[in-house]
């Protein structure tokens, strides 16, 4: 259900793919009072480029906006002056006309050194050094799952504290890391904090505090069976780098959980509107369906679904069928109007099937606004690209 | 083994089931990956790595082969493809190839294999269960660094190396691997561990693992698009691979769109040159209406001028990529979609190009 009349121009049947209503991005963008944007969805639907474009489109409207980004690609990374991680926002130079009072900043994710700094922020020299040498820490913080997605939310944590300081940003639009499950995003962090509190980290720690005489207490704790059994599985090794860790670690552990917490009630938060990008196949609609359900769930205010690589049809009125039993009729003597045809009834196939899928998403959400982005000949890797798919985000045909 | 000499294959197949197991055969025998028995499909996200996979392993059940198609990311893709319902934890039929091929999938539960594990080599019995309580099996499959991977190349390697009454009990496993970002690292993840626990039996265990996984039977193959983010992250991948001495097999390009026009109209149609009353008079010719003729005149030149600009882009990547000189399969777009139908049609792409 529409809260406002849809614009005529995005209500054509001609230019629309779906019936929903659409999602006015520009509206979402000019809202002073929305501090966070987070673009999420599964993996090779545009999350990145359309993360950009909406911050590009921000800055252009007068925000001062900043895009975390985490995975881009190099030429778009080269053309938001990004040529290497550096872990803190620059700003973007000669893109924004400042006359409108905007300007644009991008960073893109170091996973390890926020987690480093992070280690460092939260114990002593010593203790830091000494979790920073731990191998079971390496790998933690370089390939572990759920660490991107927990440092990418500890980073934007991290931002949004200090966009309350004068002269940085007033928007922060997040990307989301390439996970197979959107929902990803949301549960890594938890789980990987609640991992790090458990019961079996309890019990992993215990040999480093208590000394030699552990296994005999874990035998007449009735334990012996299973640590024996990790023992063998694992490697004593690999359980005593493990054991020094989580005890080093404890003190950091306070923070780390509280840490996580705070910033996921900060999704839920009034400042902040999730975007979920999608393309129109099934895949990754399937995913995008799961994920409007969960920040319903969650009461996570939900923007609107943005919808890329939808394929224009410049001719709606000349059926699939008809173009093939006209190309068909010509196959021998007009190759060149036989090949026309024949485009346009992939072109028109194409669009129906899409047409189709979206509509079941919709069937299943009335209230999601769509955005929808038509399909690039090319890739997306300079500031007039971006612009143009920020154009087709708002519905603008200027 | 699968090294029964090839006349007496060819002879068997040619009694059961005529001449057409000939030409099967005869095609298997040009394949570019002809001694794998492990073919490891990744590609960027998007890509269609999925349906690659399941393509690739009907292509290889032809002629009468068996063949284990597996997903480790525990997202029932599989089943989506085939349109079945969720896969369970077994080695289930899921199609049948020509001359009583047969395709079976196996949806790898991570925690279910680390039990099965656990049980073979430990037979740990009522500590399975404790290892359970302690929370101890979450921790191995969702935190634990890199086990989580070991349990799922190592239940894929073993499908690989098991044998049934004297012979593979699979000619081919087929893998629906992680994305090629993680892939290296997915497939290298044993020899990190060999690292990690220096001794002991998970050491042993991922060296086995690491040597079925460099060996000469297995190649990773990588799936693409003709986008410049897919193909350089394919080229990345495989250089990534090497690096890791990790067996390269080949580039598979899906969903191509082949040029609709002769050359020279795709050059006219690229700067604008197709006229919209040329275009009409060739609609009316073909028997559109004169009305509908001229009203879809600039939207189908329009149509041809971005399907001539992506021809030119298809062009440019595919150059990128001929620069990897890798065995390379293209595959087409299906713009009805990929239904069972599709999939075969893929697979037959598949072996025409020497990837069965």
């Amino acid at each position: 259900m529409s809260t406002r009349p849809p614009r005529q121009k995005r209500s054509d049947p001609a230019v629309r793919l779906t019936t929903a209503p659409p999602f006015d991005v520009d509206a979402l963008l000019d809202d002073r009072d929305v501090r966070i944007i987070v673009c999420c969805g599964s993996g090779g639907v545009g999350k990145t480029t359309t993360a950009a474009a909406l911050a590009l489109r921000a800055a252009d409207r007068g925000r001062r906006a900043v895009v975390l980004t985490i995975d881009p690609a190099r030429r778009l990374a080269q053309s938001l002056g990004l040529t290497e991680l550096d872990n803190d926002p620059r700003v973007v130079h000669d893109v924004v006309d400042p006359a409108q009072g905007g300007r644009l900043e991008a960073m893109m994710l170091d996973m390890k050194r926020t987690f480093d700094e992070f280690v460092e922020a939260h114990s002593d020299a010593a203790r830091a050094e000494q979790i920073l040498a731990n191998p079971f820490y390496q790998t933690l913080s370089s390939s572990f799952a759920g660490t991107q997605e927990y440092m990418a939310m500890e980073k934007l944590g991290q931002l949004y504290r200090r966009s309350s300081a004068a002269d940085t940003w007033d928007l922060i639009v997040v990307d989301t890391p390439p996970s197979r499950s959107a929902l990803d995003f949301l549960d890594a962090p938890q789980r990987l904090g609640k991992f790090l509190d458990s019961r079996l980290m309890r019990v992993l720690a215990a040999p480093a505090k208590s000394g030699g005489k552990v296994a005999m207490r874990f035998l007449t704790a009735g334990l012996g069976v299973f640590t024996g059994a990790l023992k063998r599985v694992l490697g004593s090794s690999l359980l005593d780098d493990l054991a020094t860790f989580v005890s080093v670690f404890d003190t950091v552990f306070g923070g780390f959980q509280a840490r996580a917490e705070q910033t996921y009630s900060l999704l839920q938060e009034p400042v902040t509107r999730f975007v979920v990008v999608a393309a129109p196949e099934a895949d990754a609609l399937r995913e995008a369906a799961y994920f409007v359900d969960r920040l319903a769930n969650d009461d996570m205010p939900l923007a609107g679904l943005v919808l890329n690589r939808v394929q224009p049809n410049p001719v709606p009125d000349l059926s699939a069928q008809s173009a093939l039993a006209a190309a068909e009729r010509v196959a021998a003597t007009d190759a060149v109007t036989a090949g026309l045809l024949q485009l346009h009834a992939d072109v028109a196939r194409t669009r129906q099937r899409q047409a189709h899928l979206a509509e079941r998403f919709t069937a299943a959400h009335p209230r999601v606004g769509i955005a929808e982005v038509p399909t690039q000949a090319g890739d997306v890797h300079d500031a007039l690209g971006l612009r143009a798919v920020g154009r087709g985000l708002a519905g603008d045909p200027t | 083994m699968r090294a029964a000499p090839a006349p007496a294959t060819l002879t068997t197949a040619r009694a059961d089931c005529g001449s057409a197991d000939y030409a099967e055969n005869m095609a298997g025998e040009q394949s570019h990956f002809g001694g794998v028995r492990l073919h490891v499909v990744s590609g960027k996200g998007g890509t269609g790595k999925t349906t690659v996979a399941s393509a690739l392993a009907l292509a290889l059940a032809g002629g009468g082969r068996k063949v284990l198609l597996v997903e480790v990311e525990a997202r029932q893709g599989l089943a989506r493809v085939f349109d079945t319902g969720p896969l369970p934890y077994d080695e289930v039929k899921i199609a049948s190839a020509p001359a009583k091929g047969e395709v079976f999938a196996l949806a790898i539960d991570p925690e279910a294999a680390l039990l099965d594990y656990l049980d073979m080599f430990y037979n740990l019995g009522r500590a399975g269960s404790a290892l359970k309580k302690m929370g101890a099996v979450d921790f191995a499959t969702t935190v634990a660094p890199g086990l989580r991977d070991v349990l799922l190349t190592g239940k894929t390697c073993e499908a690989v190396r098991r044998v049934t009454g004297g012979k593979s009990t699979y000619d081919a496993v087929v893998m629906d691997a992680p994305p090629t970002g993680r892939i290296t690292q997915f497939l290298n993840v044993n020899s990190e561990v060999a690292g990690l626990a220096r001794v002991g039996p998970i050491k042993n265990q991922a060296d086995s693992v690491m040597r079925v996984i460099r060996s000469a039977h297995t190649a990773v193959h990588l799936v693409t698009l003709l986008e410049e983010m897919p193909v350089q992250e394919t080229i990345d991948g495989v250089l990534d691979l090497r690096d890791a001495s990790l067996p390269v097999g080949g580039v598979i390009v899906n969903q191509t769109q082949p040029p609709e026009l002769p050359e020279q109209a795709l050059s006219r149609a690229r700067i604008g040159k197709l006229t919209h009353s040329g275009v009409t008079a060739g609609l009316i010719a073909a028997g559109i209406d004169p009305n509908m003729a001229k009203k879809a005149a600039p939207g189908l030149t329009l149509e041809a001028q971005r399907h001539a600009e992506r021809v030119e882009l298809q062009k440019q990547e595919r150059s990128r990529l001929s620069t990897l000189a890798l065995p390379t399969a293209e595959l087409p777009y299906l713009s009805d979609g990929v239904d069972l139908g599709g999939l075969y049609e893929l697979a037959a792409g598949l072996k025409d190009q020497g990837f069965a």
